[in-house]
């Protein structure tokens, strides 16, 4: 996207041209080192594909970053707390220098969590600088994921970072949580309590999965320090390969780029990672971790010494994981009582299936999305140009939708706090949102897609008939009209750019199909049409010729005036004219010229 | 990579002055690219001033790290530990604060100095770089399936097929030894472990009930209508370590006194309650967590994780939330001096449900 910048008439013109091999005095000092390199490593061979490298500019692509940035302080202060931390469950008396508990028994983990925040100077600091980074870590994936789904960046040829990606988030829970369980504090030992039960609750080998992770019976006395392993050594080696994968398939695929003049398919247009990205990459990186350590010196996280040592028979009210577990814990608490006793067996559904079916239904949709859409569409081009969301209106409902389910469930992982906060019965919150984790997604998906088209109405009439001036003309006859001015060739072509799907009456029987090709044609066109027959078809050249003389002929220099559009009389007709297909269609086949 | 400027100068901007739009053929694209839009040089490309006045502020933001820096030293070093700042609700370490402060500005500085260097004194004429397809040619895909062939036959593994075959074999059958290895996770929970450990708790036969902070007896006649006891089996303080916190994480009870009058007790439990005083698990029947939110007027109990209730005025039947069983109870009684204590262990185990519990012998709606 082009950016506002101060225009100024006689700009200089830019010579091209390098200037003779002159070395400045800093190149010519690091010419020995550098060629000491390069005749063992090759340096200027390996980073010559790479240090002009063009990058896109755009706030949104800023998220990814943020998630990476977020990570890599994660790595630099998880280090710092190692050095401390002790994972043992063993039973000490506490002495340190926390009045409140001294003198409590407790494990050797709290303890060493106290004594990091409180008698190691900066420990407090960089627990919690830990803690927000981990929160932002999963936010700024989550973030992140929207905007690949919304613009259409997983389509091909990046399915497949699509799904490092997804695995990236759900690791990144999994990883969030084993970190918050690591001090033995009471709220985390609840969390604890609560994984050992969902885990018992899976049906046939729960029994057996909860002995083999506590290592026998609850508490157990090894839980957190395999969770440390598992915290600091195989999920973040995970994390790491997974982020060196998706960076490299990046780096490969070249980054994709929003629409607009001189853009297209076959480039990229940007700025080029030196000297322009390494200051603002490298810069932005400053910036995530000086605000994380800023939120870490300025707002408390996790205070784990007023929670107290872990106590198996105490919780505190208003107990909740952190953020990103809040859909799980949603769910857990609306889901209705099931249970079957069949014969001497239990079948916990009420634990199994928010728990494990909640985040295993995200995750599966999540990963699944791009190829459903693929199978749909039955494109098999290569995709550089973003969607802008409104294009796209079914999809971006459907991702719309699954905000909303996630919203409800959210929500209902606070729904003590929201009953007290707003004076509401708690019993009402939990039966509203049982229903609403169904209803409000199938409201949101329609409301979307209304909007959606909408604003694609709102681009055709820039096509056709020009911006609004703001300038209201009388006609002799008396009637008033805004006078349009015609928009540019570059934001026809930006709103002009996207490609459209075609909805498909069913396939007619024909010879080179067997009956269940038919019916799989037949089903993928009913999803076809399900997708794409409410699209507003983009104005064909056509359209567009006519809509410019039409303009001409009045003598305006709009391209349309006022007295089409909104009297319902001019190109737009009844407001179906441009759908991809004619609601009254009964031939079979393709409807306009669209291929398939 | 191309400077833009040479190529873009074509079709630019010719609808903006009230011309037609340059259209295309295309059905799926009807529009032509007007190329790149022109350069628009920044303030600081034509005013040298502007430039000059960037350049302080980015070397100002730079030169304002090492002060903060050495400001964090200083902190380190010489501030007491015992300082802190109390502003109305505010309580907070001073030291902790100040490393905070100003280790995040600095590098928050170094962040903004380098990204307003970039944006306002950095060429900012954009460049294009030309995309490859992500496939390979199609002299690579040959070459490699060719090679691929040739290697394969070199192997001899298409004519020996028995090579392949027991390889395939042979790292499968690795796969034993991969997941025996884990076999010792932890124990078995076999039938008879089971019986030992999650399906039984240490209460028995005459074990007094304790306060769970004071580890006192509860003397029946100590405890008021509406009252309610968070408890212990007295035999707990007898355990260690792991040891105590596993049957503490199960023998957990609270007491409760209720006006007879006004709570339903079936027949088959009159004699496991003491004038009104019943005792039930503490530890909630859906994931485990010990339930503690008690409405005195209700008789409801109401976990704080995820909200179950339960009603212990009738046998501790669930009456919301996402808890399929009622709460254990615990037959108790009084000794000879007046103190409760446990007339038997739970009947049933008590916790959250797992596949091989045997759930028939809980206490359900409509028995008596």
């Amino acid at each position: 996207m082009a950016r506002p910048a101060a225009t100024v008439s006689n700009a200089p013109i830019v010579q091209a041209e390098t200037p003779k091999k002159e070395l400045g005095p800093v190149f010519k000092r690091a010419a020995p080192p550098a060629e000491y390199l390069d005749e063992r490593l090759g340096i200027a061979k390996l980073s010559r594909p790479f240090i002009r490298k063009v990058f896109p500019d755009h706030w949104s692509f800023l998220l990814g970053e943020v998630a990476l940035y977020s990570f890599i302080v994660l790595l630099l202060t998880g280090v710092f707390l190692t050095i401390w931390y002790k994972p043992s469950m063993a039973e000490v008396e506490y002495e340190g220098s926390y009045q409140l508990l001294r003198g409590l028994t407790m494990s050797q983990s709290y303890e060493s969590a106290l004594h990091l925040s409180f008698d190691i100077r900066g420990g407090l600091l960089v627990r919690q600088i830990h803690h927000w980074a981990a929160a932002l870590f999963l936010a700024a994936m989550l973030a992140h994921s929207l905007r690949v789904f919304f613009t259409g960046a997983f389509r091909k040829p990046r399915e497949l970072n699509w799904l490092l990606g997804v695995a990236l988030i759900a690791t990144g829970l999994i990883e969030g949580f084993a970190g918050y369980s690591l001090p033995d504090d009471l709220l985390s030992g609840t969390g604890l309590r609560f994984v050992d039960g969902l885990i018992r609750s899976i049906p046939l080998i729960g029994t057996w999965a909860e002995f083999f992770v506590f290592g026998g019976e609850f508490p157990g006395d090894i839980i957190v320090a395999r969770l440390y392993m598992v915290h600091i050594l195989l999920l973040p080696a995970i994390i790491l390969g997974l982020i060196a994968a998706h960076l490299a398939l990046v780096v490969y695929l070249k980054h994709t780029q929003f629409p607009g003049p001189g853009r297209n398919e076959t480039n990229v247009v940007g700025y080029p990672i030196f000297p322009v990205y390494m200051a603002k990459a490298g810069g932005f990186f400053f910036i995530v971790f000086g605000v994380l350590v800023l939120m870490g010196g300025l707002m408390q996280i996790n205070p784990v010494w007023e929670f107290g040592p872990y106590n198996p028979a105490q919780v505190t009210a208003g107990s909740q994981p952190d953020w990103y577990m809040g859909f799980v814990e949603g769910a857990i608490r609306i889901m209705p009582n099931w249970e079957s006793h069949i014969g001497g067996t239990t079948w916990s559904w009420n634990v199994a299936i928010p728990g494990l079916g909640t985040m295993g239904l995200f995750f599966g949709l999540m990963a699944l999305y791009p190829f459903i859409e693929a199978w749909v569409t039955k494109d098999k081009t290569e995709h550089h140009i973003l969607d802008r969301p409104r294009n796209a209106p079914t999809r971006t409902a459907f991702g719309i939708a699954a905000m909303t389910c996630y919203a409800m469930l959210w929500i209902g992982g606070g729904n003590d706090l929201v009953a007290t906060q707003f004076h509401v019965s708690l019993n009402a919150v939990t039966y509203f949102l049982r229903v609403a984790v169904f209803v409000a997604p199938v409201l949101a998906f329609m409301l979307t897609k209304r909007i959606c088209i909408g604003l694609q109405r709102s681009d055709e009439e820039r096509l056709l008939h020009g911006a609004e001036s703001g300038i209201i003309e009388r006609d002799p006859s008396g009637s008033y009209a805004e006078r349009h001015r015609p928009i540019s060739q570059g934001e026809a072509y930006t709103l002009t750019q996207h490609r459209q799907n075609a909805a498909l009456m069913p396939a007619e029987s024909d010879e080179d199909l067997s009956d269940g090709q038919l019916r799989r044609e037949n089903l993928r066109r009913r999803a076809g049409r399900f997708y794409f027959i409410d699209d507003l078809r983009k104005p064909t050249r056509a359209e567009l010729e006519a809509a410019a003389h039409h303009g001409d002929g009045d003598g305006h220099d709009a391209i349309g005036d006022g007295h089409d559009g909104h009297n319902g009389n001019g190109h737009n007709g009844n407001g179906n004219g441009h759908h991809s297909i004619e609601a009254g269609a009964t031939t079979s086949g393709a409807i306009p010229s669209q291929t398939q | 990579m191309t400077d833009l400027e040479r190529s873009s100068s074509a079709g630019d901007g010719r609808s903006s002055n009230g011309a037609e739009l340059d259209l295309h053929p295309e059905p799926q694209y009807p529009v032509n690219d007007p190329g790149h839009p022109e350069h628009l040089p920044r303030l600081t490309d034509v005013d040298e001033k502007a430039a000059d006045r960037a350049t302080r502020q980015v070397a100002t933001m730079f030169g304002i790290v090492p002060v903060l820096a050495i400001g964090f030293a200083v902190v380190y070093f010489a501030m007491p530990r015992t300082m802190y700042i109390d502003f109305g609700f505010l309580h907070v370490n001073l030291q902790h604060v100040l490393l905070g402060v100003t280790a995040g500005m600095s590098l928050l500085l170094i962040g903004v100095g380098a990204v307003q260097w970039a944006r306002q004194l950095m060429d900012d004429h954009e460049m294009v770089d030309y995309r490859h397809s992500a496939a390979s040619d199609r002299d690579d895909r040959e070459y490699v399936i060719t090679e691929l062939q040739k290697g394969t036959e070199e192997s001899k593994i298409t004519r020996r097929k028995v090579l392949g075959r027991s390889l395939v074999g042979a790292l499968a059958a690795m796969g034993i030894p991969l997941v025996v290895s884990f076999a010792d996770l932890g124990p078995w929970p076999t039938k008879k472990r089971r019986a030992a450990t999650i399906e039984t708790t240490i209460w028995a036969e005459g074990v007094r009930l304790v306060n769970d902070v004071t580890y006192l007896p509860i003397k029946a006649s100590d405890i008021e209508i509406g009252q309610l006891v968070n408890g212990q089996p007295e035999n707990l303080k007898d355990l260690e370590g792991t040891a105590f916190l596993q049957a503490k994480a199960k023998s957990s009870i609270i007491v409760v006194r209720m006006d007879p009058n006004t709570i339903s007790i079936p027949a088959s439990r009159q004699d496991w309650q003491v004038g009104g005083i019943l005792c039930y698990s503490k530890i909630c029947t859906h994931v485990g967590c010990p339930i503690s939110l008690w409405e005195q007027q209700t008789h409801h109990l109401l976990c704080p994780c995820h909200q179950s209730t339960f009603d212990l005025g009738n046998s501790g039947l669930v009456v919301f939330g996402p808890a399929a069983r009622a709460l254990p109870q615990l037959p108790i009684t009084v000794d000879g001096e007046g103190y409760l204590v446990a007339r038997s262990g739970f009947t049933v185990p008590v916790g959250p449900s797992y596949f091989e519990r045997d759930s028939r012998h809980d206490f359900q709606e409509g028995d008596s």
